[in-house]
């Protein structure tokens, strides 16, 4: 079977086996996490996201200072710091100090870093008796499955399977046929075990350099339990979790349960500089006064791992990854985690959209290249970052330098001479043919209608799934003959204009639907705008999608030039596709000089954007077609609505008299070429259906701003679905 | 806003699912009393003019008076008003034990130590670490877990909290 093949068996089974439970849990978190936002205020939480990003910025900056800090006041103390350069030195050392405590069990509080340097399995390894004691860890443990959530490790369970999978492994007396038996249970079980641990590991959500302390964030009381009864603590942490002091606590303290689960704080919040006061607990002498009147010396040890991290630091697009604080936001707002969880959209360790720098830094590229293409780029996780990492842009580099990893094939020959990219050979073939969608299109509507029938016909299709992996079952874009720009050729605009205007005819808009662009037109001359629709090339979204970024900054920098040359003549840039205003507002920065990128991003509007600022200054409202009551389902489009600008569009339908449902969904789970590829199609249908739920049975004119969101309700509603700016044009 | 920060602070208990009193410093004892079902355990309490000593709960317990009380009686230094938070102190006379172990924490706080929200007591909590008292939990509302498929409280620590706030201004 080829890989593709592998793919799409994999992601139908966990569509399957563990969908439902994902997405249940994953948008509550997500639900709960917006309740939480607006509780704030979004301004606030908004500072304190700056606040943390700095904190995080800076204490990466001078980390190795940071970790000399550390080490010198958990030393005064009276802990030991060792900072362990792999995996493997990280797992000696824990077992060498719970041999030094002649341990013969540990207790383990969920930790991540724990999982990455597969500690249990070591530990067992020398003979000990290791349980992990939060209940959603110690069902993966029982279950021996990997955890599928960075927060929920056992997310994908239903309470059913928990059930049946204790009775099985236990045999209790009594059936565990409820939440609170099973809770019941798993606590009288594992405080058995806490009791008579020697050694306690944590992890630590933060580590504060001045006073050697480490923060825990915990709702179960376990962490507590793990590292106050036995005398022997172990925790363990990435380097990258120092800051330098408990002030800088305070934004991470406000944000990391608000981002996590939707929480205004965890239940439980611990700082402890240990050793501690609090006595151990010496279980083995249960009538002793005192806690048992253990005589040993509390004993702490931090362990502090690099395993990839410090060049993770050296490496610009990597850097950003160390910022993470593991709340899992970015998984929960991600529609196609939503659908299969981190089983699927995961490494070897750590799951949703900032595994793939994790597992690009700690593993390698191999192992993020297992998933890294269930990013569609959809930016929905920006938003939801604490500490606003660029997660959809480190899932490109990430792919740009996995295709720049492949063997190169043999097609490559063929395929550098029909293809104007910049990618070296090596490049998947069906990358390059996403990637140089604008070469397609130009083709597809020079010989269009032709090329649509063609590209219909049952043998092409079977050709198109069997060559390049496109889903037969996915309807093809239809090419127009007469593009936009040829439409606008000589057209006269309106003279002595309000103000002039470059409409932007992306590629889609150009070949595809440039009725949408011609919509976009009239409604601006209607409110005295003179239009111009210059020819020129691509933004490179579509190579950026497919990680080709050298191609992706080829485009960028002939599109500012073009643009650029009409902004300084004083018109103004108006965009029809989102994805393409995107391309300018964010990924120019990484892609142009920074004079070309605020230039464009500048003078650079989303159209709907535009009209309403054309209305809000006086245009005359009544130059549109009015709604007169009728109405509307719109769904933005996600990088639309990353950029604040979902408001704008339905703000001018009202205005207008449109009565408006908006989506209340993440992302349709189109996203460009996601949806034609053969092991995605499934997934790509079970995002979408939430959507297609929410509008289906409506009698509402369904509308969306973006091209693949167009695509994706048209295939899943099998109605006509237009561009906003197509209902309101005159 | 008008309404006092132990009002606040008391809707906050309410709304993680903890339960609150307020007291006269000399129906003190009394309320104690109310409040603590045996058997029970208990920390020295941090204050000069409160004390435990009156009372049946065990101070400095042995594992088992720990592992079978019913209840926990902790004093605490800080309460958060916006969020329903106590602090739980790690000190010799074995806090933290003593707020996690036994299924019912007891807490006895001042009303002088409501802080009105998370960045007050960050500022008290900087004081705290110049001083070296720099090892506390803070705790909002019962222990819970949605691991076993629905939101159940009481798992590692205790299923229910009593604030019993003596006011002392």
């Amino acid at each position: 079977m080829s890989e593709t093949g592998a793919d799409a068996d994999r992601i139908r089974h966990l569509l399957a086996a563990e969908g439902d439970q994902i997405k249940a849990n994953t948008r509550l978190f997500n639900e709960e996490r917006y309740a939480q936002i607006d509780d704030v205020g979004s301004e606030r939480h908004e500072r304190y996201r700056t606040r943390a990003r700095e904190i995080k910025e800076d204490a990466i900056d001078r980390l190795p200072d940071l970790i000399e800090r550390t080490r010198a006041s958990v030393e005064h103390n009276g802990g030991t710091v060792y900072v362990a350069d792999d995996a493997a030195d990280a797992r000696e050392y824990v077992a060498e100090v719970a041999a030094d405590a002649d341990a013969e069990r540990v207790v383990k509080s969920k930790s991540m870093t724990t999982e990455e340097i597969d500690l249990n399995e070591a530990l067992e390894a020398s003979g000990l008796d290791v349980w992990e004691t939060d209940l959603g860890e110690f069902v993966i443990q029982v279950a021996e499955e990997s955890p599928s959530h960075i927060v929920g490790p056992s997310l994908h369970k239903s309470r059913e399977e928990i059930t049946a999978l204790f009775e099985e492994r236990f045999d209790p007396d009594e059936s565990l046929d409820s939440a609170q038996a099973l809770t019941a249970f798993a606590r009288e079980f594992l405080g058995e075990r806490i009791e008579a641990a020697d050694v306690g590991i944590t992890g630590a959500n933060f580590v504060l350099a001045e006073s050697g302390s480490i923060a825990l964030v915990t709702n179960e009381g376990n962490a507590r339990k793990c590292a106050s009864v036995p005398d022997t603590h172990v925790a363990v942490a990435g380097i990258e979790k120092i800051i330098p002091s408990v002030e800088e606590l305070h934004p991470f303290a406000e944000l990391i349960a608000r981002s996590a689960t939707g929480q205004a704080i965890p239940q439980y919040l611990s700082l402890l500089s240990p050793p501690v006061e609090t006595p151990a607990v010496d279980f083995d002498r249960p009538d002793e006064p005192g806690f048992g009147g253990s005589d040993a010396e509390r004993d702490f040890h931090l362990v502090l791992i690099d395993n990839g991290r410090t060049e993770m630091r050296e490496d610009d697009d990597l850097r950003e990854t160390l910022y993470c604080i593991r709340c899992g936001a970015c998984a929960n707002s991600c529609a196609n985690f939503q659908s299969v969880g981190g089983h699927a959209f995961g490494g070897e360790t750590y799951t949703g959209g900032i595994a793939t720098g994790w597992e690009a830094g700690v593993e390698g590229l191999d192992a993020a290249a297992e998933f890294n293409d269930l990013c569609t780029g959809c930016s929905r996780c920006v938003d939801a970052c604490p500490v606003k990492i660029d997660i959809p842009w480190i899932n490109t580099v990430v792919r740009d330098r996995i295709n720049r990893g492949k063997d190169p094939e043999i097609e490559d020959k063929l395929v550098d001479g029909l293809v104007p990219d910049e990618e070296e050979s090596g490049t998947p073939l069906r990358k390059r043919f996403f990637g140089n969608f604008e070469t397609v299109a130009k083709l597809g509507s020079a010989t269009a209608p032709v090329s649509n029938a063609v590209a219909s016909l049952t043998a092409v299709r079977r050709a198109l799934d069997a060559g390049l992996g496109i889903d037969v079952r996915r309807e093809l874009p239809a090419f127009e003959r007469e593009t936009l720009v040829e439409w606008a050729d000589g057209r006269t605009t309106v003279a002595d204009p309000e103000r002039r205007v470059v409409l932007y005819p992306d590629v889609y808009t150009n070949y595809v639907q440039p009725e949408r662009g011609k919509a976009a037109v009239r409604t601006l001359e209607a409110l005295g705008c003179a239009v111009t629709v210059p020819d020129v090339g691509g933004s490179g979204r579509a190579p950026l999608s497919q990680g080709m970024i050298a191609t992706a900054r080829s485009k960028a920098e002939h599109l500012a030039a073009d643009l650029g040359a009409h902004l300084d003549a004083g018109r103004d840039v108006v965009v029809v596709e989102p994805s393409a205003l995107a391309m300018f507002r964010r990924e120019y920065e990484k892609l142009l000089p920074a004079d070309e990128y605020e230039r464009l991003d500048e003078g650079s509007y989303e159209v709907f954007q535009y009209v309403y600022g054309l209305l809000e200054n006086g245009a005359d409202p009544d130059a549109l077609t009015a709604g007169d009551g009728s109405g509307v389902a719109y769904h933005s489009h996600c990088q639309q609505r990353t950029l604040g600008l979902e408001a704008h569009t339905v703000a001018v339908l009202e205005d207008l008299g449109y009565d408006v449902l908006t989506s209340d969904v993440e992302c349709c789970g189109m996203a460009g070429s996601f949806g034609y590829k053969s092991e995605y199609y499934e997934l790509s249908v079970d995002v979408g259906e939430s959507l297609a739920d929410q509008f289906e049975d409506t009698d509402r004119t369904v509308v969306a701003s973006g091209t693949s969101c167009t695509d994706q309700l048209e295939a899943l509603l099998a109605t006509e679905t237009r561009h906003p700016i197509q209902l309101v044009a005159p | 806003m008008s309404t006092s920060p132990i009002r606040e602070f008391e809707r906050s208990l309410h709304r993680v699912d903890a339960t609150s009193s307020v007291v006269e410093p000399d129906g003190f004892d009394a309320a104690l009393a109310d409040a603590v079902e045996e058997p029970a355990v208990g920390a020295p309490l941090p204050f000069e003019d409160l004390s435990l000593a009156d009372h049946p709960v065990a101070l400095d317990p042995s594992p088992r008076e720990l592992r079978e009380a019913r209840t926990g009686v902790t004093g605490s230094r800080l309460g958060i008003a916006s969020l329903g938070t106590v602090a739980v102190e790690s000190r010799a006379g074995g806090d933290e034990l003593t707020a996690l172990f036994p299924e019912y924490h007891v807490v006895v706080l001042r009303s002088s130590d409501v802080r009105p929200d998370l960045r007050s007591a960050f500022a008290w909590l900087a004081d705290e670490f110049d001083a070296g008292r720099d090892s506390l939990v803070f705790e909002t509302g019962p222990s819970a877990t949605g691991d076993m498929g629905a939101l159940v409280q009481g798992v590692h620590g205790p299923e229910a909290i009593h604030v019993l706030l003596v006011d002392d201004e």
